[in-house]
């Protein structure tokens, strides 16, 4: 089974993958609109912290969403 | 209070046809819709004609001959319950010749009957009796000494209710129940003249045969034939109370007909919005958990989930709960705790639970159980139209030429609901079912899909766009509505797409399993066949792309113009009674009451007003998100409100980890439930039957729930819940739910125009109820959607990372049972075990033979998340492949074996998809051994000894 920081690599992929389905020109700001939305502090901190892990697992869209979410934190 | 029979006018209200018409009876002028009968135009103006045959929820029937009546200028004398009334008719219905005609009936009627009246269960309460004394009957001149039925066996198989066969008078009334009400054509009457006797299928015992047990034949019986045994053991009532029913999402009325503070039976409201007087086996009969032995009265607590319960008062309970919860959070921050609402609770109990926590927590860590069922569905169809809710009201079934069912099984998860729609589909509605399964609907008496597609499950997304494939390259769709209420560059943007080749049926036949004539015929038939109605369940919603397939069955229903009237529309059919108000109450971690974000700062300013209090303008954790945050260490504390995590969530491992990883746990419920087993503190919940409050349903109906005893454990939930809320330091004085609900509308607009008082005089009130529409919104998106323009979402296939392969080949998928609810707290403590002790395992016989398996035998069912064994059923309502099961029973908890995986929107969990495989066992997993130990000595309440 997942760890609970790979649990939320695969679900911020899964929100990108899907959202890439619906318009892929959007989609990073929508993945990263999505994350803001519904998810609490702390798992939005987990999930920038993954992007100090270059083979954490996060896919392009996934990223660049994290990056925007990072950016906005700062 | 008084106790009065609901009142029976014979015979049910006419086609409405707008006309009218004016007649005479006994003197009286009266004016009728056309079509009406003239017992029930008597009846109407106040007039009784006397009757056995009839009654007002059948089709008049014309046998019993007791309700003759003289029609001036016609000859004979006419049964009124099968005469219509005619413009400027004549009628008398009380004559010396009608007199006599009535008295030989009864004579004929009572000849045959035991005349045991005085030890009769249902003495005083029995029309047989009642008509007897209405024609004047006094004697019986044929005597009693010639051949009667009397003497015959009675049946008592059934749990609830007996059969009486000496005391029938064979009027046919229950048949006639079984067939048109619950459409389940159970019983009949076999054999001819002086033998003629009711008979459940071909001669079984009740409990043997295809009857469902819905109670309409007992309702129907005008004697002691078929009697509730709750009548025989305690007597007839003496008060009632309409209430709302705490089982599923149809949201049935009741009176719960009472003989001081003991509920003799329920019987369904005829007024009930939702239900008409109908009923099933759960809400009829099965709230004997009310009272039964297990319930927990006194609260407890415990250091440790090692330690046994030790009973204390409630003082000591609420004082340890809130200072467990301030211990907490002064050690591991604001955000370490939570809490769970209940779909089974009224909606003030939900929002003062979530304002427990956003007021008292500092936090917005609330959650429900609308997470693991219709989360997609909130934001499926709040993207799309605007709002988070079904489109109509339940009538509006009646209404529709085409009925499409996806991953729903009306007639065992809604059962009332079902028999509308059976109705309907009996009157000639056309039927499409998407399932993988065989439900009933597919075939059964007088019901017969026009298309059953039997997908492969984890397909809904693809032949739902397969569908949209063939609507929009045959130019099916309906442009006109398209162009004036949804968005028209989104719509071609998602045309484009369903159109591509790969969205066909033909390209996707090998990925679904449906034959490509089959997708194009059903979509052909939901697009042309007149007004379209789309009915969804859990099996949408609970998959991978639940919110996907959500948007879909949105997108479906605007490409055709099915939306905005009745007979047509996306209708969700929410499990739990009131988790549609749970969920508009605000249990999401995300949004305030109305399904209005957190981080929106007018609205949360509002609450702030209200309240006193900062609020957190940061979503909070869902459950899932709770458990993984308690095994990283920083989520220390969990408030659940009759809510069973560990067994109703998916793979209990994980949740039991969360649990244990806890320093506090408060359980609020019924019984010492699964989740309990990791709890320290222990708050006894109230039953519905003994609280104040409303509940809304599927149809977004608010309806009243009236208690009818006093609490056994001393408080009504939301009095408990305003308990930890001033020991936590807040300030909450309700005397009465309807000021919780005074709160609820004035800081929700779409609750704004609801009180106790309006629900009270209108009955119910479907939500938005507010100063543009006072009586509230059967059917929603009349002349624009809620978001103003309806939008198009494409919703491309990503397939489930739940993959079958040679170590799991079998695709499981679970459900539920009609005797059943749910975790089974409170079915399994009722008579409903008779129909469904154990859960078992649906295997196709092809799957069966191949690993020798044979119905009956006991079998492992493995996933990559865990075991466990159950008994097999070796049938092929299960296409080759899939397996299936229900998780009403803790002891086989079947959500050992479910994973993770869940919807990308919403972390609804897939409980549809789970590869398995399927083995022949000999006995319990060593899990089940393990766990069965654990809950019992989890269990253990210290006893106290006896002062000296």
């Amino acid at each position: 089974m997942m760890s609970n920081q790979e649990r939320l690599i695969y679900m911020a992929n899964q929100i990108a993958r899907n959202l890439e389905t619906i318009d892929s020109a959007k989609a990073v700001a929508a993945t990263a609109g999505h994350i803001t939305k519904f998810w609490d502090p702390r798992m939005r901190g987990n999930i920038i912290d993954a992007l100090d892990q270059p083979d954490a697992g996060l896919g392009d869209i996934a990223r660049q969403a994290v990056m925007l979410l990072r950016d906005a934190r700062a | 209070m008084a106790f009065n029979r609901e009142r029976d006018h014979g015979t049910p209200p006419a086609i409405v046809t707008g006309k009218t018409v004016t007649l005479t009876v006994d003197g009286q002028p009266v004016t009728v819709p056309e079509g009406t009968s003239i017992m029930r135009a008597t009846s109407l103006m106040g007039g009784a004609i006397p009757k056995l045959c009839a009654t007002d929820n059948v089709e008049s029937f014309g046998s019993c001959r007791l309700c003759l009546v003289e029609v001036e200028g016609r000859n004979g004398y006419p049964a009124s319950c099968t005469t219509p009334v005619g413009e400027g008719m004549v009628v008398h219905t009380q004559t010396e010749r009608l007199k006599k005609l009535r008295r030989g009936v009864m004579e004929l009627y009572i000849s045959d009957h035991p005349l045991d009246c005085l030890t009769c269960a249902a003495n005083g309460d029995c029309e047989l009796q009642d008509q007897a004394g209405a024609v004047g009957l006094r004697d019986v001149r044929y005597g009693y000494d010639g051949a009667t039925n009397m003497g015959q066996e009675k049946d008592v198989s059934n749990p609830y209710f007996d059969f009486d066969p000496s005391k029938c008078i064979v009027c046919s009334r229950c048949v006639r129940a079984c067939d048109e009400v619950q459409g389940t054509f159970a019983l009949t009457i076999e054999n001819m003249g002086f033998k003629s006797k009711v008979s459940p299928s071909q001669g079984d015992s009740f409990l043997d045969s295809e009857c469902v047990s819905c109670g309409a034949c007992v309702q129907a019986c005008p004697t002691a034939s078929l009697i509730e045994k709750k009548v025989v053991e305690i007597g007839t009532p003496d008060r009632a109370v309409v209430t709302t029913c705490a089982y599923c999402g149809v949201g049935c009325t009741f009176r719960a007909e009472m003989r001081g503070e003991e509920l003799v039976r329920m019987v369904p409201w005829k007024d009930g919005k939702a239900n008409h007087g109908h009923s099933c086996v759960k809400g009829r009969f099965a709230w004997g958990y009310a009272q039964h032995r297990d319930r927990i009265l006194n609260p407890m607590i415990r250091a440790s989930v090692e330690e046994p319960w030790r009973e204390v008062s409630w003082e000591v309970a609420i004082a340890h709960t809130a200072s467990e919860f301030q211990r907490i959070q002064a050690k591991y921050g604001v955000r370490s705790i939570g809490g769970i609402t209940s779909s089974r609770c009224t909606n003030e109990e939900t929002y003062l639970v979530q304002k427990l926590i956003r007021q008292g927590f500092g936090n917005n860590n609330v959650d429900t159980c609308a997470r693991v069922c219709h989360s997609p569905t909130g934001y499926g169809l709040n993207t799309t139209l605007g709002t988070s809710a079904g489109t109509q009201d339940f009538d509006s079934v009646t209404q529709a030429d085409v009925i499409l069912v996806i991953g729903a099984n009306p007639t065992d998860a809604h059962p009332v609901f079902g028999s509308r729609m059976k109705q309907r589909l009996r009157e000639g509605a056309r039927l499409i079912v998407v399932d993988p399964r065989r439900i009933d609907l597919v075939r059964s008496a007088h019901v017969k899909a026009d298309h059953h597609l039997a997908l492969r499950p984890g397909t809904n997304v693809v032949i739902l766009t397969a569908l949209a494939h063939v609507i929009v390259t045959e130019g099916l769709a309906n442009e006109a509505f398209i162009r004036a209420r949804c968005d028209w560059d989104e719509y071609q943007h998602w045309a484009e797409f369903v159109s591509q080749r790969e969205r066909s049926p033909e390209a996707t036949e090998a990925l679904t399993g449906v034959k490509a004539d089959e997708v194009r015929a059903a979509a052909r038939l939901y697009a042309t066949g007149g007004n379209a109605a789309i009915y969804y369940g859990l099996g949408v919603t609970e998959h991978s792309q639940g919110s996907s397939a959500v948007i879909a069955i949105a997108n479906l229903a605007m490409a055709t113009g099915n939306m905005g009237r009745e007979g047509v529309g996306v209708n969700p059919l929410r499990g739990q009674n009131n988790v549609q108000g749970s969920c508009d109450m605000g249990s999401f971690p995300h949004e305030f009451p109305g399904y209005r974000h957190v981080s929106i700062d007018a609205v949360r300013q509002s609450f702030e007003k209200a309240w006193g209090v900062t609020l957190d303008p940061e979503p909070g954790l869902r459950i899932n998100n709770m458990l993984d945050a308690a095994t990283d260490g920083v989520f220390k504390g969990l408030f659940v409100q009759g809510e069973d995590i560990l067994q109703s969530d998916p793979n209990t491992h994980h949740v039991a980890a969360g649990l244990a990883a806890m320093e506090c746990v408060v359980v609020q419920d019924l019984f010492l439930n699964e989740t309990a087993n990791y709890a320290h503190i222990f708050l006894p919940g109230s039953t519905f039957l003994e609280k104040d409050g409303t509940f809304t349903n599927a149809e977004r109906r608010i309806q009243l729930v009236r208690q009818v005893m006093t609490p056994l454990n001393g408080y009504a939930d939301w009095e408990v819940v305003q308990l930890v809320a001033n020991a936590m330091g807040l300030d909450w004085s309700y005397t009465h739910p309807a000021e919780i609900m005074d709160e609820i509308a004035a800081l929700t607009p779409t609750f704004a125009g609801v009180s106790f008082d309006k629900l009270d005089e209108k009955g119910s009130l479907q939500w938005p109820a507010n100063d543009a529409a006072p009586d509230g919104t059967p059917t929603m998106h009349v002349d624009q959607f809620v978001r103003g323009k309806g939008k198009f979402v494409v919703t491309d296939y990503v397939p489930t990372d739940e993959k079958t392969g040679p170590r799991f080949p079998l695709l499981l998928t679970t459900g539920r049972i009609l005797s059943q609810y749910n975790v089974g707290a409170q079915t399994r403590r009722t008579g409903n075990v008779a129909w469904h002790a154990e859960d078992v395992l649906e295997i196709h016989p092809t799957d069966a033979e191949n690993r020798g398996i044979a119905d009956g035998h006991w079998v492992s069912l493995r996933s990559r998340a865990g075991e466990t064994t159950l008994r097999a059923k070796v049938t092929d309502r299960v296409a080759p492949g899939v397996v299936y099961t229900t998780f009403h029973h803790p002891d086989t908890q079947a959500n050992v074996i479910t994973t993770d995986f869940s919807d990308w929107a919403t972390n609804c969990p897939e409980f549809k998809v789970t590869a398995v495989q399927v083995a022949l066992s000999n006995g319990s997993s060593e899990w089940q051994q393990r766990y069965a130990e654990q809950a019992r000595m989890s269990r253990r309440i210290e006893t106290v000894e006896a002062a000296e």
